[in-house]
């Protein structure tokens, strides 16, 4: 296709935001005009992205829509392309932006032209990570994401916001350095940076450990694996609503999406080593945030450990190697990108409304918002992997994979699911249930219009993908089997060697 | 007409719940009446089946396909499903009238009729499945709709602490259940019931390495199916969610919790034969978990005060009963005794209900006494099901609950026999505890301060019509059913649905056995109307002599306070040990916390340095002089 469709996707949002930057005039009068074009930028792209779905050829696994020019001669180029597996994130995150952006026209009181600002570019940027197939220009763009993200929390932020920023920064720019300093080493070893190239070009054993675990450290903190996730929590509390849906929803997927796009391409034999490593840490990670979940006082903090046990299950997956753990962390990301999501909307309906994140400051939400209650209970059920929601499908398949590969480990993992469901259970029954005795809740009222449609929108998504979870499986399969094959090849040919 | 018993019910809850703003009414007639056809078309297809042999498997649509893991969703009629699906569908019509009336202060009618509705789907889901996953799919959503509907009044604290408990209870059966699932997919590589059942007899002697332990695999995959089991049916261990799911509306408590969800797990075990059969470790285990529950419930049930809290032991107590035939392989006379159980419990429990509402919720039968003249049609009910219950001669538990011990009997091993005797005393306890709550609830003075005698009427024909219903359905249905579900040829009727590596051999049982249980049960009715109503000072005697036993029994074995000491205390004090001293204290210490901590530290000093005086600035560039003179000094 001679249509760049990738750079017009990856940059559209950011000339939206250009645009919104030009705009002069009144506050009220150029709030508004902000809001409609990011919301025309954000829409026309989701729609130029169901066009690209669409035009996507489920039927061979190589890069489609593939964009290659020269940047550096010799060194990198600006490539773009995409597969079965990428063109589902970029999916995911053209369809939770313009959500985001209807979210915060409630939500964000001051500086709205430069937060649309901020998450238009955003969108570029994750978008562009999505579609790189060069080393660099991936970095470049994974990197660049901080920025926007580490500003929309320290300016929009709450109480200790400044904290939580640097906190994010610290962590996620420790891993990239590393990750950083293995892309140069990668150079050195193989004379190229283009993704397609060095799965060809065998790295010699010795350097995929080093450089595997240069680029783990980086994805761990992304996702973030236990330990490493501390800065989570926080930076949920401290991000405004629609911060923290891109956060949990896009962000936190990049970790997945790189272990399954370079880890295991590039270094499978190291991949292959350090299964152990990220069991371990999988099956610590389910365990230990879901029990710290149970006890927290704050939503968003519960939410945001939920998310990292949750993660669990997309890590412990992709090291399985086969097809239902790998399909089911895919399908357990785009679920999760779903549900989560909906989750901090939901927080922020409240947030809202009251001004407070504090289990016990609810209490008997249902007497006055019952529509609220109702999409709230499916996406607790889609939390908590119920049968008929995406959240199942994903996690099931996930440990059906596991299974395969080791007992020990899976059935660790699906004792997650009982401590999911408690956690989300007895926050559902803390905030909705009971009685309505807190009088400044009595007048606060149910979900307007733009919320309801939103929340109504992912609640049918999470029931449709988890009955019909075919949409997403169709996409990915034949980029999956080839992972898989590539991976065996690998394998195989190394214990030949021995 | 298959789709479409599966479908009503959904589109009722759907319609119901969406079109409140039509009122009430509207909401109640549309999911009773989809329920309603469903049931009829039930019937239908159970008559086809049986005389037509229009038995098939059809298909909805494919779910999932995620390599060699494929899964459909379908619709499977066999002569198990067909039986389960008029079960579940007449039950819950009827259930549905009934809440018409029962339900008519509640201002939330619509969420409880979709409720309902919902449930009915799910558990349809469940009984007209084909493969494992599918099964799963109507587990969760049965264990769903019971979380909504113990929870239904959820200004009460008590009713959303029972509707959790009852979630997470299931939840740790569902942990066994969906492992079950990964062993036979990991070993079969499909989850569909007849390409399992066909590789069973292959993999009968295979033992596999399981967590360090040496074990049959068929062995493993029926333990695991049977926890689930015991979740979803509230066996021994994992019952403690049953009692207190009775803070939900009487009408789901005849529903779910006596007629047809809490049968799942019977109806799983049965579903499974053709696994069971070759474990017989694992159908021992079960006849086992089944005896204990059987007993425990009973006896537990002999001392407690709240009307429905004793319906629901002796559910418990029941569903032992069907867990023990089905583990001495009398696979069809387990769900004989489900059939005439869901009649005679469901009406059981919707005539404690008709009590329940005419005495503005009292639930405690110390409050109660010398009804029987102000509510005969109740009354009549009551005793209809109890006289059922107890196994009085002709009626329905009569024909159900000896077939089970006299299978038990026959079943010849040490295990069966022993099942036998715990069967018979079982039924002695059953029939003093239920004559027990009669008495005490029909009998004697009227005891409540609240009301007066006066106020009190029976309800109205909504509640009346499905009593006499069911109690007919509690009369006859043992009676005319027997010989066709388990008589000589009844596996004319079961066909393939059930599998038996032996056939059991029809013997003759000893004459004792036949005439024993009867002549139990109906000594023990004078015996009950003696300790309570003649004479009860002989029982206050007993009770002050056993304390201890006395105790024991009321506090239902202690079971919610040692579970309550050793996972939800520790789990509790561990999630927050972990948060503050793992995330907080080391973590976020020696992490993030630690290095700007450092970092700080050496700025602090390295700003000192900066003092801004030239003559600091001199001695710092004299003392770097030097060290660099006498660096070259000695490499020169």
């Amino acid at each position: 296709m001679n249509f760049p469709i990738l750079s017009s996707i990856t940059f559209l949002p950011l000339i939206g935001a250009f645009f919104i930057f030009l705009t002069r005039s009144e506050k009220n009068q150029s709030d508004k005009n902000s809001i409609y074009l990011s919301l025309f930028t954000s829409f026309t792209n989701f729609f130029l992205v169901l066009f690209l779905w669409y035009s996507f050829d489920p039927t061979t696994y190589d890069f489609q829509f593939v964009e290659e020019t020269t940047w550096i001669s010799g060194f990198i180029k600006f490539k773009f392309g995409i597969d079965g597996i990428s063109i589902l994130f970029i999916l995911l995150t053209a369809f939770i932006t313009p959500i985001c952006i209807i979210s915060c026209i409630n939500s964000i009181k001051s500086r709205l032209k430069e937060f649309l600002i901020a998450i238009l570019v955003l969108e570029t940027f994750m978008i562009g990570v999505f579609c790189s197939l060069d080393l660099v220009i991936f970095y470049l763009f994974f990197e660049a994401g901080l920025i926007p993200m580490f500003l929309i929390i320290g300016i929009w932020g709450g109480a200790r916001k400044v904290y939580s920023a640097f906190k994010f920064f610290l962590f996620t720019l420790l891993g990239s350095v590393l990750m950083l300093v293995a892309i140069i080493a990668i150079y050195w070893i193989t004379g190229t940076t283009d993704v397609v190239d060095i799965y060809e070009i065998k790295i010699p054993k010795e350097f995929q450990y080093l450089l595997w675990l240069a680029f783990f450290s980086s994805f761990a903190v992304k996702l973030p694996m236990w330990p490493v996730h501390t800065w989570l929590p926080d930076a949920h509390v401290e991000a405004p609503t629609a911060g923290s849906v891109i956060l949990a929803a896009i962000l936190l997927k990049m970790g997945g999406y790189g272990f399954l796009r370079f880890s295991l391409g590039m270094f499978p034999l190291a991949s292959e080593y350090f299964v152990p490593l990220i069991f371990a840490l999988s099956v610590i990670a389910i365990i230990y945030t879901s029990l710290v979940a149970l006890m927290q006082d704050d939503m968003k903090k519960l939410i945001a450990y939920s998310s990292v046990a949750h993660m669990g299950f997309v890590t412990m997956g992709i090291f399985t190697f086969n097809k239902q753990g790998i399909e089911g962390s895919m399908i357990q990301m785009l679920s999760h990108g779903l549900i989560s999501a909906a989750l901090f909307l939901c927080v922020g309906v409240l947030y809202d409304r009251t001004h407070s994140r504090l289990i016990k400051s609810y209490g008997g939400l249902v007497h006055i918002l019952p529509k609220y209650s109702f999409v709230f209970m499916i996406f607790a059920l889609g939390t908590l992997g119920l049968p008929g929601t995406s959240g199942f499908v994903g996690e099931f398949l996930v440990l059906v994979g596991t299974f395969k590969v080791n007992f020990l480990v899976a059935i660790i993992g699906s004792l997650g699911v009982i401590l999911s469901a408690a956690y989300m259970l007895w926050l559902y029954k803390r905030v909705i249930f009971g009685k309505l005795e807190k009088v400044e809740l009595k007048k606060i009222k149910d979900i307007n219009l733009s919320e309801s449609g939103i929340l109504f929108v992912l609640a049918a998504l999470v029931i449709f993908f988890g009955f019909y979870p075919d949409p997403f499986l169709e996409t990915m399969r034949v980029s999956v089997d080839n992972l898989i094959n590539n991976y065996n090849l690998e394998i195989n040919r190394s214990i030949a060697l021995k | 007409m298959q789709y479409a018993i599966l479908f009503l019910p959904l589109l009722g809850a759907i319609f119901g719940y969406s079109a409140k703003h039509f009122g009430d009414l509207f909401s109640q007639l549309i999911t009773t009446l989809f329920v309603c056809l469903s049931a009829i078309l039930s019937i239908i297809v159970f008559y086809n089946g049986i005389f037509h042999e229009n038995y098939g498997n059809y298909l909805v649509f494919q779910w999932i396909s995620s390599g060699d893991f494929i899964v459909n969703w379908s619709i499977n009629i066999d002569p198990l499903s067909s039986i389960m699906l008029v079960i579940v569908s007449l039950i819950s019509a009827l259930v549905h009238i009934y809440s018409i009336g029962y339900m008519n202060h509640d201002p939330n009618k619509p969420r409880f009729m979709s409720y309902l509705s919902l449930f009915t789907f799910a558990m349809m889901t469940l009984v007209v499945s084909d493969n494992f996953l599918q099964l799963f799919f109507g587990w969760e959503g049965v264990g769903l709709s019971s979380y909504l509907l113990i929870g239904f009044w959820y200004k009460k604290d008590s009713a959303n602490k029972a509707a959790i408990k009852a979630f997470i209870v299931n939840r740790a059966g569902d942990f066994g259940f969906v492992i079950a699932l990964f062993l036979i997919f990991l070993f079969f590589g499909t989850l569909n019931y007849n390409e399992v059942f066909q590789l069973v007899p292959i993999f009968a002697e295979k033992e596999i390495n399981f967590l360090g332990f040496d074990a049959n695999l068929i062995t493993l995959i029926c333990l695991f199916l049977f926890i689930g089991a015991m979740g979803k049916s509230a066996q021994f261990f994992l019952h403690t969610w049953l009692p207190d799911a009775m803070e939900g509306p009487t009408p789901v408590s005849a529903l779910i919790h006596a007629a047809t969800m809490v049968t799942a797990g019977v109806f799983l075990v049965v579903r499974c034969s053709p696994i069971f059969e070759y474990s017989q470790f694992a159908l021992n285990f079960v006849t086992i978990i089944g005896m204990i529950t059987a007993f425990f419930a009973a006896s537990v049930a002999i001392v407690q005060n709240d009307i429905k809290r004793i319906i629901a032991y002796s559910t418990c107590s029941q569903l032992g009963y069907m867990f023990f035939a089905a583990g001495v392989g009398a696979y069809h006379v387990a769900i004989f005794h489900l059939f005439t159980h869901a009649f005679f419990k469901a009406l059981l429990f919707l005539g404690s209900g008709s009590v329940i509402h005419s005495l503005n919720d009292e639930q405690d039968i110390r409050n109660m006494g010398g009804l029987w003249k102000k509510m005969p049609y109740t009354w009549i009910s009551m005793i209809v099901g109890t006289l059922a219950l107890t196994g009085f001669p002709f009626l329905s538990g009569y024909y159900s609950k000896d077939a089970i011990i006299e299978f038990a009997y026959l079943s010849g091993t040490n295990v069966g026999y022993f099942a036998t005797m715990v069967g018979i005393a079982t039924a002695f306890l059953t029939a003093v505890y239920s004559w027990r709550l009669i008495f005490k609830t029909f009998h004697g003075k009227f005891n409540n301060k609240k009301l007066s005698k006066s106020d009190i009427h029976d309800s109205g024909l909504v509640i009346i019509l499905p009593l006499t219903a069911l109690a007919l359905g509690a009369i006859f249905s043992g009676f005319l059913f027997k010989d066709f579900l388990i008589g000589h040829h009844s596996m004319d009727f079961w066909k393939n649905s059930i599998f038996l590596l032996e056939e059991i051999e029809h013997l003759d049982v000893p004459i004792w056995l036949l005439y024993i249980t009867p002549i139990i049960v109906t000594l023990s009715i004078p015996l009950a109307y003696y300790l309570y109503i003649k004479n009860t000072k002989v029982l206050e005697k007993i009770k002050l002599k056993n304390k201890l036993l006395y105790e024991f029994l009321l506090n239902k074995w202690y079971f919610d306070e040692i579970y309550e000491l050793i996972f939800v205390k520790p789990i509790k004090s561990i999630g927050s040990f972990l948060w503050k001293a793992g995330d907080e204290k080391t973590i976020d210490r020696f992490g993030p916390d630690g290095i700007s901590k450092i970092v700080k530290a050496i700025s602090n000093k390295a700003v000192k340095l900066q003092s801004g005086y030239i003559f600091d600035y001199a001695f710092v560039m004299l003392i770097g002089l030097s060290l660099l003179l006498t660096f070259f000094i000695i490499y020169k």
